[in-house]
């Protein structure tokens, strides 16, 4: 058995810290994130309050957890769609070939002209900022970076023997595409998920810290770090620990995907 | 040549237009009432019938869209219903800002990249090495907003050597700059840590190869190899990375404008999404992706400069 990349380990150690807080608060929080208790307000690190309470006395701890669990909602619902989405273009494109597969990688450049920012903006601007708008604007520029993926993988798989042996006995692209085009894309497709989940709850953060994702009462990281800016003198703390959460969730998900990719792909294993 | 200008022209072109399609479909067909929108749910039918006129809603589609992009072509993005005046004169206002930070982004950004890049590979596997990877993996990690803040903990509310944000204009160069400082260092910072990891392993590429090994034999010193030899042949791969990390230059002006109150176009964005002033918001998601587009074309056009043998190949 060969050694696992260090990346993988430390990844996957971050990953499951993070994961497994948020799954911790969909039962337990030490209180309540929400509650509010006026006149215990800036408290310090206690007992009760592990890392203190914000201008509103909410307990802190318990608002990283909640926004834990929002963020890695947002982040999968978010690469779940697009990368569904893309990784069926994708296929499509890779199976037909032709004018379509150039009609689907023209559109697929086409996304890349729009930042998930500028995306979340104009919907922003037409329906009001939401948590929802936010995901579609994250599913969207999923779309193009999958069905990148899919179609170059799938095309080398459409290469081989068995592909031939399955069209010689009479499959339709379609079920050759389903049984046995996407099976075999999967580890490249897995591995671009995990580093795209690290650029979704980066996403989600800046788009809430903006004001154009999660919307009050809901738990943040970006939206606590934009309510800290504003108390930058009065306390300082509050402007650190969500920015940390972020880093540590997007650290975990990157240094997983590209431990994965090393793992799933020798030909790309350089020298570090 | 002529041929892969031509064929890059009319590509570069195409996208543009179909980037303009999509920006007034989302801004226009989407379900939602844009006079509802400005005038807010207690508006009269009348006063709603009234602005739908004036904005031109009971035309057709297409005869807008046309019309929206035969005036923008002219510079006339229409008129901003919050402040009153033609966006062109909003735009033109507030471009200086956002250009001299995305330029004085994009310079330190290539400044520390490349000598963060090459000074690691050359020192390949040393400790150096390794803390450059770290930090660089970090820097992917961290959002360039809470790296704004951490930068105005420590510079502004502790040490009190710069302005934690806002700007008095540019009739005062020195206090100018001094805004500016800690807007451009958390912009570059974090984009040069994909940059950094690109020109190193590039590098290292580059350093395997025998005319490295040729140069280096026949006496010129180390520095001369990497700066002469080794940077200008690891520039294919970084200058697509630059290309790329454009739209995320882009969409961090619009970020750090708002982090630090700065009157540029990213914070122009912001307001009018509040005052649900749909004309400005379009011109400028219009303007920033045309940005974005016109960058990459611009590197499509580099790679040839850079690389000769490309415009056989293309």
């Amino acid at each position: 058995m060969t050694r696992l990349p260090t990346n993988l380990i430390l990844g996957a150690i971050l990953v499951a810290l993070v994961v497994g807080t948020a799954a911790l608060s969909l039962v337990w929080t030490p209180h309540d994130p929400t509650l509010m208790n006026i006149r215990g307000k800036f408290a310090d690190p206690s007992d009760t309050y592990w890392l203190g309470t914000d201008q509103l006395g909410r307990d802190v701890v318990s608002q990283l957890m909640a926004a834990a669990r929002n963020s890695m909602a947002v982040a999968l619902i978010a690469v779940m769609i697009g990368g569904s989405i893309g990784v069926s273009l994708g296929l499509l494109a890779s199976a037909i070939g032709g004018w379509v597969e150039d009609g689907v990688m023209r559109l697929a450049d086409l996304g890349f002209a729009f930042p998930a920012l500028l995306f979340a903006i104009m919907l922003a601007a037409v329906f009001g900022p939401s948590l929802s708008n936010a995901v579609m604007a994250i599913a969207f520029i999923n779309i193009p970076i999958f069905a990148r993926v899919a179609r170059a993988s799938a095309n080398q798989i459409w290469t081989r023997d068995f592909v031939s042996a399955a069209r010689a006995a009479g499959m339709s692209r379609f079920a050759i595409s389903r049984d046995h085009i996407l099976p075999n894309i999967l580890a490249p497709v897995i591995v671009q998920a995990t580093i795209e989940f690290a650029v979704a709850i980066l996403a989600e953060a800046a788009l809430s810290y903006l004001g154009l994702g999660a919307q009050p009462p809901a738990s943040s990281w970006g939206r606590m770090l934009s309510e800290a800016q504003t108390l930058m003198y009065l306390a300082p703390q509050l402007a650190i620990y969500p920015g940390l959460c972020i880093v540590t969730a997007v650290l975990g998900f990157g240094l997983l995907g590209d431990g994965l990719r090393d793992v799933t792909d020798p030909r790309l294993v350089r020298e570090r | 040549m002529g041929y892969f200008l031509f064929r890059r022209t009319v590509g570069f072109l195409l996208t543009l237009l179909a980037v303009s399609v999509v920006v007034f479909a989302v801004m226009n067909v989407l379900p939602g009432d844009p006079a509802l929108t400005i005038l807010g749910l207690d508006a009269t039918d009348d006063a709603l019938a009234a602005l739908r006129e004036q904005l031109g809603l009971n035309d057709p589609l297409l005869t807008r869209y046309f019309s929206w992009i035969w005036n923008a072509l002219q510079g006339d993005f229409g008129t901003s219903h919050s402040f009153r005046v033609p966006v062109a004169t909003l735009i033109g206002e507030r471009l200086p800002m956002t250009i001299s930070l995305a330029i004085s982004g994009m310079v330190l950004t290539l400044i520390v990249a490349l000598t963060l890049g090459i000074g690691a590979a050359a020192r390949h596997r040393s400790f150096g090495d390794w803390g450059v990877m770290f930090l660089s993996q970090l820097g992917i990690a961290i959002p360039a907003f809470w790296l704004s803040i951490l930068l105005v903990l420590l510079f502004a509310v502790k040490l009190r050597w710069l302005p934690p944000g806002g700007f008095s204009g540019w009739s005062d160069p020195v206090a100018a700059m001094r805004s500016l400082i800690l807007p451009t260092v958390a912009l570059a910072l974090v984009q040069s840590a994909v940059l950094t990891r690109v020109t190193r392993s590039s590098a290292l590429e580059i350093m395997r190869q025998d005319f490295v090994r040729t140069a280096r034999a026949s006496g010129l010193s180390h520095r001369r190899v990497l700066w002469r030899h080794v940077l200008p042949n690891a520039l294919v791969p970084i200058v697509t990375i630059v290309g790329m990390q454009f739209a995320a230059l882009v969409t961090g002006t619009i970020v750090i404008e708002n982090v630090f109150y700065l009157p540029g176009l990213g914070r122009l964005i912001f307001q009018s999404i509040s005052n649900r002033d749909l004309p400005t918001v379009q011109a400028l998601v219009m303007l920033f992706a045309a940005i974005v587009v016109t960058a990459n074309f611009i590197v499509d056009l580099l790679y040839v400069v850079i690389d000769p043998r490309l415009k056989v190949r293309r």
